[in-house]
C-alpha cells in the first residue's frame, strides 16, 4: 500500500493534529517519538496504524502511559495483517482500505475515555497438567521459587512419553539417568503435591483465581490456583495400515523398537528404517522435527552393538538441526549406516506375506530399484497431538492449531503464553519437542507462570461493563445473559438497577448487546465508539461517493 | 435497493463490507491469514470486539441503512467461545436478524454469521472471498 498517501489522508481527518509516517512504529525510536509528540502537541488521543493489537497494543499503551497519557486513550488500527499483507497485489484497494480503517480508528478514538484498571489478587499456587519431563521441570522451577505446585499426571507413574525411550540423543544417555533423579526430586519436594493416575477434571475461573478439581480413582479433590501450565505432551503416531504395520510382526515403530531393546533382546542383522511415515503428507503436513534424530540414534546404537549389521535409513530429507545433531548424523554415516533418499510419489514397498522379508526402494542416485533384505522394519513416525487436547482446550479456553497441538498467543512475540491470561504451555503439547527443548520451554513457562504469583496481584484490562443507573429499567436481561454471574439488580439512588461486579466481569459485552435501554455499556467498546466507527466507514456512502 | 436492481444482479461496482470479529478466535484467525500472506479481496473492514455477542442488532441495521453493502459477524465455533456462551447469543440473534432484514426487503446475503477459529486463517480468507463474491453479485445497497 502507499503509506505516505494514507498518512496524508489521516492529516485531513477531523481532530487530527499531528501525523507521522514511521517505518517501525514499535521500535525504540518510534515509541520515543510518540512520547515526545504527546508532550509537544498536547495530544489527548493517540492512534497507531500498524500491525495487530493482539501483539503490540500493550507496548504502545505503555508508551502513552509513560508520557502521562492514560493508556485507554490509545487506539490501534491494523493495516498490516488485515490489509497490506492480504492485498499484496492490489495497491490501490489496500491504500483505500487503509485510509478507511484509519478513519474508523480516529472516529473511535474521539470517544475513548480514560479508564482505571481493576486489581485482583492472585492465589499463590500453580497447577501443572502433565508429569513428563516438561511438566516436572516446570513444577520444580516453580517450587524452587517457593511457589506451591500441584502436578497432575494421568498415568500411574511420572515420566511421560520418555519412559518408553531407551536412551536420549545425542549423548546416548540412559533415559533412567535423567528420569530417575528428576522424579525423585519432584517426589521429595515439599512444595510439590503430585497426583498420579489423576486428571484435571475441571478448571474454572481466570488468572489469579482458578478453581480446579482433580479426579483420582473416582475421588475428587477441589483446590485453587493462580496460574496453570499445560504440559500434556504428545503421543507417537501408530501408522495403522502403513507398510504392513500391525499386520506383519517384524514391522514396528521407533518407540516400540526402543521398548523392545530396553529389555535387552538380541539385535537383528538387517534393519531397514523408513522415515517420514505418516508425516509431511497431505493429511499431516508437518515435520515431526526430531524423528530423524531418533532414527539416527537407534541406527547408531545398532551399529555399535554389531558393526557388521546392515542398517538402512530410508528418508525424504534428514532433519538434523543444530551442531551436535549434525555431528551425530555424520557419525552414523561414518559407522556405515546407509541413508537412502526415497520419493513420496514412489514410496518403499515391503516384500513378504507372513513377515517383512525385504524392502524394495527406488534408489534415486543409482536410478534403479534396490531390494534390501531385512529382519526388522522400523517405521519413524511423528508425534501427534493427544485426543484429550480437545477437552482441555475447551476447559481452559485456549485454542488448538490445525494439527491439534496447543496454539500459543504468538509464535515469536508471545511464545509459551496463551492469549488467555494465566495459562501457559510447554513441551510437546505445544509442538513435537525433544528433551532439551522441552526443558527450556518448561523453564520459560514456569518463569511466566511465576510472575503474577510473585506480584501477588494482576490488573484486569479495563474493558468491563458498567451500567448507567439513570437509564436502567431493571429489566434484568443483562443478569440473564451474563456468563459470569457478574450482574445483579440492586436497590440504589434510582430505585432498582443493574450493578456490575467489576471483579467478576470479563468484558465480553453480552449484556451490552442485550440491554434494550442502552444503559449498559462496555469500556473501550461502547455504543458511541462502535457506532462512530460504522458511521465513519459509511461516511462517503451517505454523501454519495460510495460504491459507484 | 430498488427491485429492478435485484433482478439486474451485480452492477460491477466494488462493495464495502463491514466485519465484526471477536478478539479470541476470528480476529486471531484474520491475523493468521495475514501472517500467512493469504490474498483476498480488499472489500472487508474489520471492527474488533471482545465477543461476537457484543454486536448489537442495531449495528447491523445502521450499517446497512447507511449504505454499506454487507455485514459479516465472525465468532468462535459453537462450544469454543472464550466467554463460554457468547456465540450462542450471536447465533440466535443472527437468525432473528435475518428474518427481520428479509421483512425489511434486504437481501439475506448481505448479512452473514460465520465461525472462524484462531487457527483458521485459510477459512477466514475463504469466507472473505465467498462473501465478497456473493455481495458483488448483488447491486449496490441503496437504502
Amino acid at each position: 500500500m502507499r503509506v505516505p498517501e494514507v498518512a496524508e489522508y489521516a492529516r485531513s481527518l477531523p481532530n487530527v493534529v499531528y501525523v507521522e509516517d514511521n517505518l517501525y512504529a514499535c521500535s525504540e525510536e518510534g515509541l520515543s517519538s510518540i512520547k515526545e509528540q504527546i508532550a509537544k502537541q498536547h495530544l489527548n488521543r493517540v492512534v497507531v496504524a500498524s500491525c495487530t493489537p493482539r501483539t503490540h497494543e500493550p507496548l504502545f499503551k505503555e508508551a502513552c502511559e509513560e508520557a502521562g497519557l492514560n493508556k485507554y486513550l490509545f487506539e490501534f488500527v491494523n493495516i498490516r495483517e488485515h490489509c497490506s499483507w492480504i492485498h499484496m497485489h492490489d495497491s490501490a484497494g489496500a491504500t483505500e482500505k487503509a485510509k478507511e480503517l484509519v478513519r474508523m480508528g480516529v472516529a473511535k478514538a474521539c470517544y475513548l475515555e480514560p479508564q482505571e484498571e481493576f486489581e485482583s489478587e492472585v492465589f499463590p499456587a500453580a497447577l501443572v497438567i502433565g508429569g513428563g519431563v516438561a511438566g516436572m521441570t516446570a513444577a520444580l522451577s516453580l517450587a524452587g521459587q517457593g511457589i506451591q505446585v500441584h502436578l497432575v499426571e494421568r498415568e500411574k507413574e511420572l515420566g511421560g512419553l520418555i519412559r518408553s525411550v531407551r536412551t536420549l540423543f545425542p549423548a546416548q544417555q540412559d533415559t533412567e539417568d535423567l528420569l530417575g533423579p528428576l522424579v525423585e526430586r519432584v517426589r521429595s519436594h515439599p512444595q510439590i503435591t503430585t497426583y498420579v493416575g489423576s486428571e484435571a477434571e475441571t478448571v474454572d475461573g481466570f488468572i489469579g483465581d482458578f478453581d480446579v478439581s482433580i479426579a483420582t480413582d473416582g475421588q475428587t479433590k477441589e483446590l485453587k490456583v493462580g496460574t496453570v501450565i499445560v504440559a500434556t505432551g504428545a503421543q507417537e503416531l501408530k501408522p495403522i495400515a502403513l507398510y504392513g504395520y500391525s499386520r506383519l510382526p517384524n514391522v514396528v515403530t521407533q518407540l516400540e523398537f526402543e521398548e523392545k531393546f530396553k529389555e535387552g533382546a538380541d539385535t537383528p542383522r538387517n534393519v531397514v528404517m523408513i522415515n517420514c511415515v505418516g508425516a509431511r503428507i497431505p493429511e499431516r503436513t508437518y515435520c515431526g522435527r526430531f524423528c530423524c534424530t531418533t532414527a539416527i540414534k537407534n541406527a547408531i546404537w545398532l551399529k555399535e552393538q554389531d558393526p557388521e549389521a546392515s542398517v538402512h535409513v530410508l528418508q525424504r530429507d534428514v532433519m538434523a538441526y543444530g551442531v551436535d545433531i549434525e555431528e551425530f548424523y555424520r557419525r552414523a554415516m561414518e559407522l556405515g549406516v546407509r541413508f537412502v533418499r526415497y520419493d513420496i510419489e514412489n514410496p518403499p514397498q515391503i516384500m513378504g506375506e507372513e513377515r517383512a522379508e525385504a524392502v524394495k526402494v527406488y534408489h534415486q542416485l543409482m536410478g534403479r530399484q534396490v531390494v534390501l533384505p531385512t529382519d526388522l522394519v522400523v517405521l519413524t513416525t511423528p508425534l501427534v497431538s493427544r485426543e484429550d487436547n480437545e477437552r482441555l482446550s475447551k476447559m481452559l479456553k485456549v485454542p488448538l492449531g490445525s494439527e491439534g497441538f496447543f496454539l500459543e498467543a504468538h509464535l515469536k512475540l508471545r511464545p509459551i503464553e496463551f492469549a488467555t491470561d494465566g495459562v501457559y504451555v510447554c513441551g510437546s503439547a505445544r509442538y513435537p519437542s525433544d528433551i532439551r527443548e522441552s526443558v527450556s520451554q518448561a523453564y520459560a513457562a514456569a518463569a511466566k507462570a511465576a510472575i503474577p504469583i510473585r506480584d501477588g496481584f494482576v490488573r484486569a484490562e479495563a474493558i468491563t461493563a458498567f451500567c448507567s443507573e439513570r437509564t436502567c429499567t431493571a429489566c434484568g436481561n443483562c443478569v440473564e445473559v451474563c456468563p459470569f454471574g457478574a450482574i445483579e439488580l440492586q436497590e440504589g439512588r434510582f430505585g432498582e438497577t443493574a450493578h456490575v461486579n467489576v471483579a467478576q466481569c470479563k468484558g465480553c459485552g453480552c449484556c451490552v448487546a442485550a440491554c434494550p435501554s442502552g444503559a449498559m455499556q462496555q469500556r473501550g467498546f461502547d455504543d458511541r465508539q462502535l457506532f462512530g466507527m460504522i458511521s465513519a466507514l459509511a461516511e462517503e456512502m451517505t454523501s454519495g461517493t460510495g460504491r459507484q | 435497493m430498488a427491485p429492478e436492481d435485484n433482478e439486474r444482479g451485480g452492477d460491477g461496482s466494488e462493495p464495502k463490507i463491514l466485519v465484526f470479529a471477536c478478539n479470541w478466535c476470528a480476529y486471531a484467525g484474520a491475523d493468521l491469514a495475514g501472517v500467512s500472506r493469504l490474498q483476498m479481496p480488499s472489500n472487508c473492514r474489520v471492527i474488533r470486539v471482545m465477543c461476537s455477542a457484543r454486536v448489537k442488532p442495531e449495528f447491523v441495521i445502521t450499517a446497512l441503512s447507511k449504505g454499506l453493502d454487507g455485514v459479516l459477524i465472525l465468532g468462535c465455533h459453537p462450544g469454543d467461545c472464550h466467554y463460554s456462551e457468547g456465540n450462542y447469543f450471536t447465533r440466535r440473534r443472527g437468525l432473528f436478524l435475518r428474518g427481520l432484514l428479509e421483512y425489511l426487503g434486504i437481501e439475506p446475503e448481505r448479512f452473514q454469521v460465520k465461525w472462524v477459529s484462531a487457527s483458521e486463517g485459510a477459512k477466514f480468507a475463504e469466507i472473505v472471498k465467498e462473501v465478497t463474491e456473493k455481495i458483488k453479485a448483488l447491486s449496490a445497497n441503496r437504502p
